[in-house]
């Protein structure tokens, strides 16, 4: 009996590596410290009524970008690890099993965990309000999505302390990631973690489209339409026509592991190299899904701080819907030397090279929209402004990456490494801090600190490129991606050592940027005005932070840069003037919250195949949309007096 | 589009001719198609385009008689997200039936 | 626009579904919803006919499938559809008992269409041993076949909520709202089934 649970508990708890002892301590008593001044501070009603049940778009969007700061650290503390033990030869400090669990973690953390919810919480943050829209089209499903992505992410992290990291890759590619060469937990977890994230995101792109579509603004036509709700319709349609990929992708090879199927073995006439087309169709898109709203926040800055109307907003926008279309058509390029035919091969390259074309014409028209322009460097704009010529060199070695019979020489190197992370970087990541600064006002009702935003950057921004340049020229000198250690005498290490320097610094810049968000919580200026940078789009034009119900008064929309234009015009008192009428609002609920935690323990027990735990776990899940179903008491209106007492609050009701 | 409306009103009032048409429709095209295959007297190509084609059609007869793809103010949403879903699902099974014909 | 509607007749005609704003929103996310779900479909259709001939030595689609089972089970569906859209036709006419009627009938027969395809599975798993880890093939003809099978499965659970919220509350702008997308649905489902009908049944007689 004993020995029975010994047995169990060493296969479930990961035993013997002091590192993740470490986490394991540290995870308790970060638990114990969030229990204690919860309760210290008697918080617990106030975090449920506030936030665990709120379907207010802005907060879920700053929940997910907590989340996303959180996974941030998470991912470059897996990326610092990595870097610690390739900086010399033969070093000791991580076996290779634990090399393997910890690149899969990062990239996987990284893109899906990271980079997703930092767009999506974007999107939630701004959209509703450069619309002029109250909420999301669903807002109910909106916290839903929330709480599958969040659940998504928790199940991906316990990983590492229970059961065992996944360990393939961040692709995951079969049959190496099949039952018989991976068994055990760690592949579940990727597998079911992502599933559930993946199902929140594909509703978020739903919730967007409907919302973009149908609840902007009187009088804002599409193309009037600020470039970042652009950029948020565009990657929304990616997201509903992309994520079905991974969706299924990932149930067929859940099926194959715990069902014994043979879609991905070698065995009984499977194909593994369909879980890499299948993967790709997805993922793909996916670079453009978190590329985009960047693009969108890099349009609002560089417009917003060069004091000028963007250049080409039309071919700005067909540029988009462009690459939309052909984010579709060139998967087949991450798996050049699989081996296929030239005709195969051929076709794919030049699509590829063909997103090139529509991706120039946007830098050009960022370019002209600087020209002549009165440009305000504030560290937003920096982000913006050093992201033209950081993703310009991961765009072109894109290009040639896309040379089919070149990536025989280049797949799968540092070279590559070097690529996806300088526009996975300098594109969402930039992006996402300049989004960060932006809108920070806009979210608490404080503006970021502009000279601790100027040392992060610049410390971040230099050690980028001292991390990811040398990295090309590793990548030519054969160095491969996924390599947990290397000889001495292949002249790898001075690059290494300075690859790794720059990581580090890259870290320093997120300490500065972390402490910046402290330090401006406590004494930053406080923005009155709600407009703190001069604002062109409808966000500006409510408060900061913005009422529940964002506006009092629906604005009405005549030209593209709506706000700018009332303000020439003098009609920006009009929003907030009485007398006023009720506000329909949607009801908080906690449902979303319970059916994804119940879906998270659907996931556990999957993860270990207790059919116990699933089981129940899944149909209680099926018992809560059914509630739903049948509520019909979901939403109230806000009474006059309170919308003139919230308006006279904020001063703007005279 | 009003109008439109209008005659759909007074089109429900009576019988339902529409969803009639649309069960006769999809039924002979069910039959034609499954003579296509039962009957042995054509090209595989021939048959495997015919077939194809036929539910091409079928589609297009739930999506128009049943289900009333073009009759909302958002029809021109409506048509474009399922449009979009049939190219991607177009590029999904062709491109992967020609990137596996070649691999494992 | 609407001068020329209301020259017609006094209250120019909207359907209940489309009257509400909410209303209005849903049935547009549910219509961006299937253009997901047909992605959905056409990555397991893409991966049965990329292993359809990887059998391993297992049964093939010709030893497997029999004409007058799929052709019951496609009528079986085809009818519902039309049933269904009945249903809707009534909904515009404002008849809570007609369209529940209509429902109940749909239901039915997709029952039926889920009993056949349950025989046919355990037909092949029991006579032929054709299960889903026996071949690449077979896991793909399951998993596409089951999926829809499940799809229906869940459309009858929903559509039986939608009858009884229908029979408490009667046709107002919500329940008709559920009533038109809980159809969608349904005809959707008999799309993917068309689908199915021509590219596993079908194709799996020629090829």
């Amino acid at each position: 009996m004993i020995a029975d649970i010994k047995a169990f508990l060493s296969d479930f708890l990961v035993l013997g590596d002091p590192l993740i002892y470490g986490a394991d301590i540290s995870i308790v008593l970060s638990m114990v410290a969030i229990v204690f001044v919860l309760s210290y501070f008697k918080k617990w009603k106030w975090l449920w009524k506030e936030w665990l049940t709120t379907i207010d778009a802005k907060k879920i969007g700053i929940m997910y970008i907590i989340a996303a700061l959180l996974m941030l650290f998470r991912g470059g503390i897996d990326a610092l690890l990595m870097r610690s033990q390739i900086t010399f030869p033969n070093e000791g400090f991580l076996d290779s099993q634990h090399y393997n669990e910890i690149f899969t973690t990062h990239g996987t953390i990284m893109i899906l965990f990271m980079a997703m919810p930092f767009i999506v919480g974007m999107m939630n943050v701004a959209v509703p309000l450069q619309i002029g829209a109250r909420d999301v089209a669903f807002p109910y499903l909106n916290a839903l999505s929330f709480w599958l992505f969040f659940v998504g992410a928790m199940l991906f992290n316990l990983s590492f302390v229970i059961g065992g990291s996944p360990d393939a890759g961040w692709t995951s590619y079969t049959p190496l990631a099949g039952a018989k060469l991976d068994p055990g937990p760690g592949e579940n977890y990727y597998l079911i973690g992502l599933q559930l994230a993946g199902i929140g995101t594909l509703a978020t792109g739903v919730n967007f489209m409907a919302t973009i579509l149908k609840m902007r603004a009187p009088g804002m036509t599409l193309f009037k339409m600020p470039m970042f709700t652009w950029s948020s319709l565009i990657t929304s349609l990616i997201i509903v026509f992309a994520f079905p990929v991974l969706t299924v992708a990932l149930a067929l090879l859940t099926i194959d592991r715990l069902f014994g199927a043979h879609f991905f073995t070698i065995a009984s006439g499977g194909s593994p190299m369909m879980w890499a087309n299948l993967f790709w169709i997805w993922g793909h898109p996916e670079v453009y899904i978190v590329i985009l709203p960047a693009f969108g926040i890099f349009s609002e800055v560089i417009s917003t701080f060069s004091h000028k109307k963007l250049f080409g907003y039309k071919a700005m926008v067909w540029s988009m819907v462009l690459i939309s279309a052909l984010s579709f058509v060139v998967w087949l390029h991450h798996f050049f030397t699989m081996g296929n035919t030239a005709a195969v091969n051929s076709v794919f390259s030049i699509s590829t090279m063909a997103i090139a074309i529509p991706t120039g014409v946007k830098i050009f028209n960022w370019l002209f929209t600087l020209n002549k322009g009165r440009i305000e460097f504030s560290t937003a704009m920096l982000w913006a402004l050093a992201f033209i010529p950081n993703f310009l060199i991961g765009g072109l070695t894109g290009v040639m990456l896309a040379i089919a019979p070149a990536d025989y020489q280049y797949h799968n190197s540092y070279f590559l490494v070097a690529h996806f992370h300088s526009v996975l970087i300098g594109g969402t990541v930039f992006g996402m801090f300049a989004a960060l600064h932006y809108w920070w006002p806009k979210m608490f009702g404080h503006v970021l600190n502009e000279k601790l935003g100027k040392i992060s950057f610049w410390i971040f921004m230099v050690s980028f490129n001292i991390c990811f340049l040398p990295m090309y020229f590793v990548g030519l000198m054969g160095m491969t991606r996924r390599m947990y250690t290397y000889p001495e005498g292949l002249g790898w290490m001075p690059l290494n050592v300075v690859i790794t320097i720059g990581a580090f610094g890259m870290g320093i810049g997120f300490i500065v940027m972390v402490y910046n968000i402290y330090w401006s919580a406590r004494y930053g200026k406080r923005d009155k005005t709600g407009d703190p940078w001069g604002g062109r789009t409808l966000e500006w034009a409510t408060t900061s932070p913005a009422v529940e119900y964002n506006f009092a008064h629906i604005p009405k929309v005549e030209t593209a840069d709506a706000f700018l234009h009332m303000k020439e015009k003098g009609t920006t008192g009009q929003i907030s003037k009485a007398p006023f009428k009720p506000i329909h609002m949607p009801n908080n609920s906690g449902k979303p919250f319970i059916q994804a935690w119940l879906m998270f323990f659907a996931g556990f027990g999957l993860v270990f195949e207790w059919y116990w735990l699933a089981i129940p776990a899944a149909a209680a899940t099926m018992l809560v949309m059914a509630f739903r179903s049948f509520e019909y008491h979901d939403h109230h209106y806000i009474p006059v007096e309170e919308i003139e007492r919230t308006e006279s609050a904020t001063g703007r009701l005279n | 589009m009003m109008n439109e409306n209008v005659e759909q009103h007074n089109a429900h009032g009576g019988f339902p001719w529409k969803h009639v048409i649309g069960l006769i429709l999809s039924l002979a095209l069910t039959l034609i198609a499954l003579w296509i295959v039962v009957s042995y007297s054509f090209s595989t190509t021939f048959t495997l385009a015919s077939i194809i084609i036929l539910a091409i059609f079928q589609a297009l007869i739930q999506l128009l008689f049943f289900m009333h793809l073009n009759e909302s103010k958002s029809r021109v949403w409506q048509i474009i997200a399922i449009g979009f879903g049939f190219f991607t699902a177009a590029t999904v099974v062709v491109g992967s039936l020609w990137i596996m014909a070649y691999s494992l | 626009m609407s001068s020329v509607a209301s020259n017609q007749s006094n209250k120019p005609y909207e359907p209940l579904e489309y009257s509400t704003e909410d209303g209005r929103l849903r049935i547009l996310g549910f219509w961006i919803f299937l253009g997901a779900e047909i992605v959905l479909f056409s990555c397991l259709f893409a991966t049965y006919l990329v292993v359809h001939s990887h059998t391993a030595g297992g049964p093939t689609s010709k030893e497997l499938y029999d004409v007058k089972e799929f052709m019951i089970e496609t009528f079986l569906l085809l009818i519902s559809s039309f049933t269904c859209g009945l249903g809707t036709h009534e909904l515009r006419r404002h008849n809570a008992k007609g369209i529940i009627i209509w429902l109940i009938i749909t239901l039915l027969l997709g029952l039926g269409f889920i009993y056949m395809e349950v025989n046919e599975f355990v037909k092949y798993a029991t006579e032929e041993g054709a299960t889903v880890g026996r071949s690449a093939f077979l896991s793909g003809f399951f998993v596409l076949v089951g999926t829809h099978g499940a799809h229906v499965s869940l459309g009858i659970l929903w559509m039986t909520s939608i009858i009884i919220q229908l029979a408490k509350r009667g046709v107002t702008a919500v329940t008709a709202r559920k009533v038109f997308i809980v159809g969608l649905y349904w005809h959707f489902l008999d799309v993917v089934w068309i689908f199915i009908f021509t590219a596993v049944y079908l194709t799996g007689m020629v090829l």
